[in-house]
């Protein structure tokens, strides 16, 4: 053959894809088979342990009582959620503001917040119509035009979500401030010398950008919020998934398996809030990478081997 | 020959006119520092003025001033006419709504060093956005103006591609395109070729002479002294917030009158 006679430094190299022999790695196949044999001593464990009650457990797995509860816990974390992500956007842009007023009241508010444990400030909510027995709204000590008792509209599932929401608010706000934070002071410059207004440019520019930055710890929140309802207990609010899952354990004096119930419906609605995430990022990240994603490669190599220039090796 | 003023100037008392720009004493604070010692230049409409200097001459900060991204600190700065960024009201100057300054930069391109597109939007969508948004156009009307726009600055085939996929020339070519959406009688152009690789800046530089050869007034801050010789009608050299030289391009830079002036040329030349 040609090739042995030719000096080493010349040889052109094959054609074909490379295939060489993977790199062994000893110590990772060791701690995996340990972890394999851990977990599975873990389930046996668990599916023979009496105390874990499985029997209870599917049959209260689909309770309606339980069902029900659960969507009251999702309807709490959506509308708190709502509140805190509204709120959360006029607290970032408040902190941001030019102006010294506007910027402490933010800052005291999320000071405020921020600084107090939840559980306390929702067992306070729980008492708020003791501290204030009406709402007035009015020219102060001359005109008033609204009177409202705050214990006919302020039921505990209000204050449950007031109490959430609010709180949640004073996080979304930080999580808000740094999205806007992160998008280029250009595109805010080259908004504004397209004539747009404040507003237009935050709508349609920064906002839109800041997304990207935004939804991830967003998912977060949204998932934590979804666990820190079992805390309004504290108003007290007792038609959560925990606090549901809490009574019928307690009347059957069984309330592991009820546990159990209740961290299955938490972890089922977790995954399908993390699908709807993974959506979110894929809708805010359009034009943020030259990476192209699979199917566009797809689409350019399926262009390469239709076209002329290269028209296939002999 | 060369002199301080570029331009035919108006009586000291006489009425901007017939001005696209009008720059009388501009000058610019930064707290402590002054960035403008006081400009004063004119630009007739259909004219082409290019301003050259050191980086930190203000150059780039006068530009600002005159879509008012940048508050003038004292002298009087019109554009066709209009005081820019202000009011004169019973001897005393108001500062303007946003959003009778937003209108005010209606008919002013801007172009940027670092283009500045939106990231998020495809060409065709940063083509069309400021005419929906501004002007309240309807989408097709706006759609179809946005593509023969593309179409001339050479990308009708790249409507649909988003910034991050697009070169750094035809970048900067589709933010003139969105400059020139909102139909301008002014364009500003703030180093628009510095940021490109050098194969790519002739790319820029055509569009930007077909603009000027169809008679758009323009103000460019620039290093293309080739450009500033070919296409400019004024060259103004400006050094440390103050207009050292100017003139026309070829007289300028073949014969410049100032040793600052000359130092700088003999290095970018």
């Amino acid at each position: 053959m040609a090739t042995e006679l030719e000096p080493p430094g010349t040889s052109v190299p094959p054609d074909d894809l490379i295939k060489a022999v993977p790199l062994r790695r000893p110590g990772r196949i060791v701690v995996a088979v340990v972890l394999v044999v851990l977990l599975a001593l873990f389930i046996y464990g668990a599916a023979t342990n009496s105390a874990y009650e499985w029997s209870t457990f599917g049959s209260y797995l689909f309770d309606q009582r339980i069902s029900q509860a659960a969507l009251i816990t999702l309807e709490l974390t959506v509308i708190s959620m709502v509140i805190a992500v509204i709120l959360g956007v006029f607290l970032a842009v408040m902190r941001m503001s030019d102006n010294p007023v506007l910027k402490s009241v933010a800052w005291l508010y999320l000071w405020i917040f921020r600084g107090t444990p939840i559980y306390v400030q929702l067992v306070f909510w729980g008492l708020i119509t003791t501290i204030y027995k009406h709402i007035d709204l009015g020219v102060p000590f001359m005109v008033q035009f609204v009177h409202l008792d705050t214990g006919s509209w302020l039921t505990p599932f209000v204050m449950a979500f007031l109490g959430l929401g609010l709180n949640e608010a004073a996080y979304m706000a930080e999580i808000v401030r740094a999205g806007i934070g992160s998008v280029d002071e250009g595109q805010h410059e080259a908004a504004v010398a397209l004539a747009m207004t404040w507003g237009q440019t935050m709508r349609r520019v920064v906002l839109p950008q800041a997304m990207r930055v935004i939804i991830p710890p967003t998912g977060n929140e949204v998932i934590s919020m979804l666990k820190t309802t079992s805390l309004v207990i504290g108003v007290p609010y007792t038609a959560d998934l925990y606090s549901v899952s809490r009574q019928i354990g307690g009347v059957l004096y069984r309330p592991i398996p009820l546990l159990l119930v209740a961290s299955a419906w938490y972890l089922a609605i977790t995954s399908v809030l993390m699908v709807g995430q993974y959506f979110l990022e894929k809708r805010y990240s359009r034009g943020a990478s030259r990476v192209l994603t699979t199917k566009q490669l797809q689409a350019l190599a399926t262009a390469q081997s239709a076209g002329p220039a290269d028209g296939g090796k002999a | 020959m060369t002199q301080s003023v570029p331009s035919v100037s108006v009586a000291p008392d006489g009425q901007p006119g017939n001005l696209m720009v009008d720059a009388r004493s501009v000058q610019k604070h930064f707290g402590a520092l002054q960035v403008l010692k006081g400009i004063t230049l004119q630009v007739k409409p259909r004219e082409v003025m290019c301003l050259v200097g050191p980086s930190g001459s203000g150059k780039s900060t006068f530009l600002r001033c005159i879509n008012h991204l940048e508050k003038v600190t004292a002298g009087r700065l019109y554009v066709d006419g209009e005081l820019v960024g202000y009011e004169e009201r019973g001897h005393k100057l108001h500062e303007l709504h946003p959003k009778r300054a937003a209108a005010q930069r209606r008919d002013i391109g801007m172009v940027f060093q670092r283009f500045n597109l939106f990231p998020h939007m495809n060409a065709l969508d940063n083509v069309i956005e400021a005419p929906m948004m501004v002007k309240g156009e309807k989408k097709s009307a706006a759609i179809e103006r946005g593509r023969a726009l593309l179409d001339q600055v050479g990308l009708a085939s790249k409507e649909k591609a988003y910034p991050a996929q697009l070169s750094g020339g035809q970048q900067q070519r589709v933010a003139i395109a969105r400059a020139l959406a909102m139909q301008p009688k002014l364009m500003l152009f703030d180093e628009p070729t510095s940021a490109l690789d050098p194969e790519l800046v002739g790319e820029v530089l055509d569009v930007m002479r077909n603009l000027a050869s169809e008679g758009m007034t323009m103000i460019v801050v620039t290093h293309e002294m080739g450009f500033a010789r070919e296409v400019g009608d004024h060259l103004v050299f400006m050094d440390a917030g103050v207009v050292v030289e100017a003139g026309p391009p070829r007289e300028v830079l073949a014969n410049p009158q100032h040793e600052r002036t000359k130092a700088f040329l003999s290095k970018v030349l």
